[in-house]
């Protein structure tokens, strides 16, 4: 019976792998079919030497950054507040942050339209600059399921209270349990957070195209539309920037089980 | 906290505690910044979109908008997105939980589960646009799978009807990032699984199907729903990855809405608020559907 089970296990394991490396072979190979008759890598020069692909792409990154920062300092705090001080306001605040998962984003999105436009109390969208700090504010909502979880699971390991009192007696403000003592101590927990971010806004595309901002995401779907062999190496690109993230995270977590007896 | 109190009766006359722990609605201030910033940016824009479904242009408060969800070219895309979105949660949560269950149960080594729930994280964000051409490049017109059959097996893809443009299409494209969630969300759930439970099912005569049907699921239950309404969600809001493997010919709710937002087809802004109430009523149904099955579940469990 059990090597049955193994029969069946392998053969599950093997169809997952067909499934599943045979778009990443397809890709790879389509990226490199930009000459004809031979494998080159002329389509990435093409997407790499794009000043659209990199003015975009820097756009994206620089988005990501800002939204990693905003979503650190409105969460931390507040996951922190929440464990220390109002134990039971906590599955409202779990709620509230699982509700990006249920609320299709084409949705909100269409909400800030409407609520932010040239017409209303907000208008956010008027300017660039504007619209850039409600892209920013969309993506911290995309990633606030992701973001709250991590830095409250960092939390978790961690005794707050204790450690905030030690600081209270030694004379610390909350500015300075904050920064000094809170946010290192779930440092990992945040960087896990803050890649997730990062890979999520530098893909996105829903929120972007509806704001019309020149991000990354829109980029590509315009190649796609236009170019024939850039897409799949603009897919193989994005699926190594994932890939990275991903690493990265795998990386600091066992970084810090290494440094704490178990995480 | 107990040490302070227990101090007290001791030395508050000469040293009274220099910070108190603030009380009532002074410690609402610390979770202030996030409710303002939720209420802002998540719950008014889609309360704004609710309330817009029931408006009409002049202000006033009609069921036209709702109305207008049953129009034919509304109705329709509405059926083709519930329907995708049931089949890949569905498929999503039986091909992910098998798998997950061939690597954690299934004797297979340890490096493959590791490697396997890596791979997952990656895939399961590896959606989007970027995975629309990824899989143009395999299954596409000229795509590496659909080459390989027309040359080396003499077998065209699109000859037997299939055509990565289509509903079956975008179904094996959604698996992509639906069956690495699940597996993500189903491992923790499967490795909470005692080896004792087999082997006390064993014990009884229990074969491995029973074991499975009898033992195993009913205790993953809650967790196999709760991704099913998540699986649901992930993929009726999906947008990009259509858009970008499909243009705009195929008709499913999400690309009816950017259009509709885009302004580039039905000139009523307002049937734009009914359709992406109708979004936000058939997931919160889901969720809410998930919900009780759950709470049932955990009784039963008890």
């Amino acid at each position: 019976m059990i090597g049955r089970a193994k029969f069946w296990s392998w053969l599950a394991f093997g169809a997952g792998v067909l499934y599943f490396f045979l778009p990443l072979i397809g890709m790879f190979e389509f990226s490199l079919r930009a000459k004809r008759g031979e494998y080159s890598f002329l389509a990435y020069a093409n997407v790499l030497g794009d000043p659209q692909f990199q003015q975009t792409f820097l756009y994206s990154v620089i988005m990501a950054f800002f939204t990693i920062v905003w979503g650190v300092l409105l969460v931390t705090p507040t996951a922190f507040w929440v464990r220390l001080k109002m134990p039971k306001l906590r599955p409202v605040i779990e709620f509230i942050t699982l509700l990006p998962l249920v609320i299709p984003p084409i949705v909100i999105v269409f909400g800030y339209i409407r609520m932010y436009n040239t017409s209303s109390w907000l208008p956010l969208t008027g300017t660039a600059v504007g619209t850039n700090i409600l892209l920013m504010f969309g993506y911290s909502v995309l990633a606030l399921p992701y973001m709250y979880r991590a830095i409250d699971t960092g939390l978790r390991t961690i005794d707050i209270a204790t450690l905030t009192e030690a600081a209270q007696s030694l004379g610390a403000g909350w500015f300075t349990i904050m920064f000094r003592l809170i946010l290192p101590n779930v440092l990992v927990a945040v960087l896990s957070g803050a890649f997730l971010t990062f890979a999520i806004v530098i893909g996105e595309y829903v929120f972007a195209a509806l704001l019309n901002r020149p991000a990354f995401g829109p980029y590509m779907v315009w190649m796609g539309s236009n170019k024939a062999y850039e897409p799949a190496a603009l897919a193989v690109i994005a699926f190594a920037i994932t890939w990275a993230c991903m690493a990265l995270i795998q990386l600091i977590t066992r970084f810090s089980k290494h440094e704490r007896a178990k995480g | 906290m107990t040490d302070a109190t227990a101090t007290v009766p001791h030395a508050s006359a000469h040293a009274p505690r220099p910070r108190r722990i603030p009380s009532g609605v002074t410690k609402w201030v610390g979770v202030a910044p996030f409710m303002i910033f939720a209420a802002l940016f998540l719950i008014l824009p889609t309360l704004n979109i609710v309330v817009g479904a029931f408006q009409s242009s002049e202000g006033g408060l009609t069921l036209d908008n709702i109305k207008g969800l049953a129009r034919p070219e509304i109705a329709k895309p509405f059926m083709i997105s519930i329907k995708l979105s049931l089949i890949t949660a569905t498929l999503g949560c039986l091909i992910g939980l098998v798998m997950a269950a061939a690597v954690t149960r299934g004797g297979l080594p340890k490096g493959i589960r590791d490697g396997m729930l890596t791979f997952s994280g990656v895939a399961s964000n590896f959606a989007g646009v970027p995975l629309a051409f990824a899989f143009i490049a395999t299954l596409g017109r000229l795509g590496l799978v659909t080459i390989i059959a027309k040359d080396v097996f003499g077998v065209s893809l699109t000859g037997f009807g299939f055509n990565l443009i289509s509903f079956l299409g975008l179904t094996l494209t959604y698996l992509y990032f639906q069956i690495p969630l699940m597996i993500l969300i189903v491992t923790p759930a499967l490795d909470g699984l005692k080896n004792e439970w087999r082997e006390a099912a064993q014990s009884l005569g229990a074969s491995g199907w029973q074991y499975w049907r009898m033992v195993a699921l009913p205790i993953l239950w809650p967790s196999l729903l709760g991704t099913l309404a998540l699986l649901f969600a992930n993929s009726f809001g999906a947008v990009a990855t259509a858009m970008a493997l499909t243009g705009s010919s195929l008709s499913i709710v999400p690309i009816i809405l950017f259009a509709q937002i885009r302004g580039d087809v039905l000139q009523d802004p307002y049937l734009g608020y009914a359709i992406a109430f109708g979004m936000i009523v058939i997931t919160g149904i889901a969720n809410v559907i998930y919900i009780v099955l759950r709470t049932r579940a955990e009784r039963w469990l008890k």
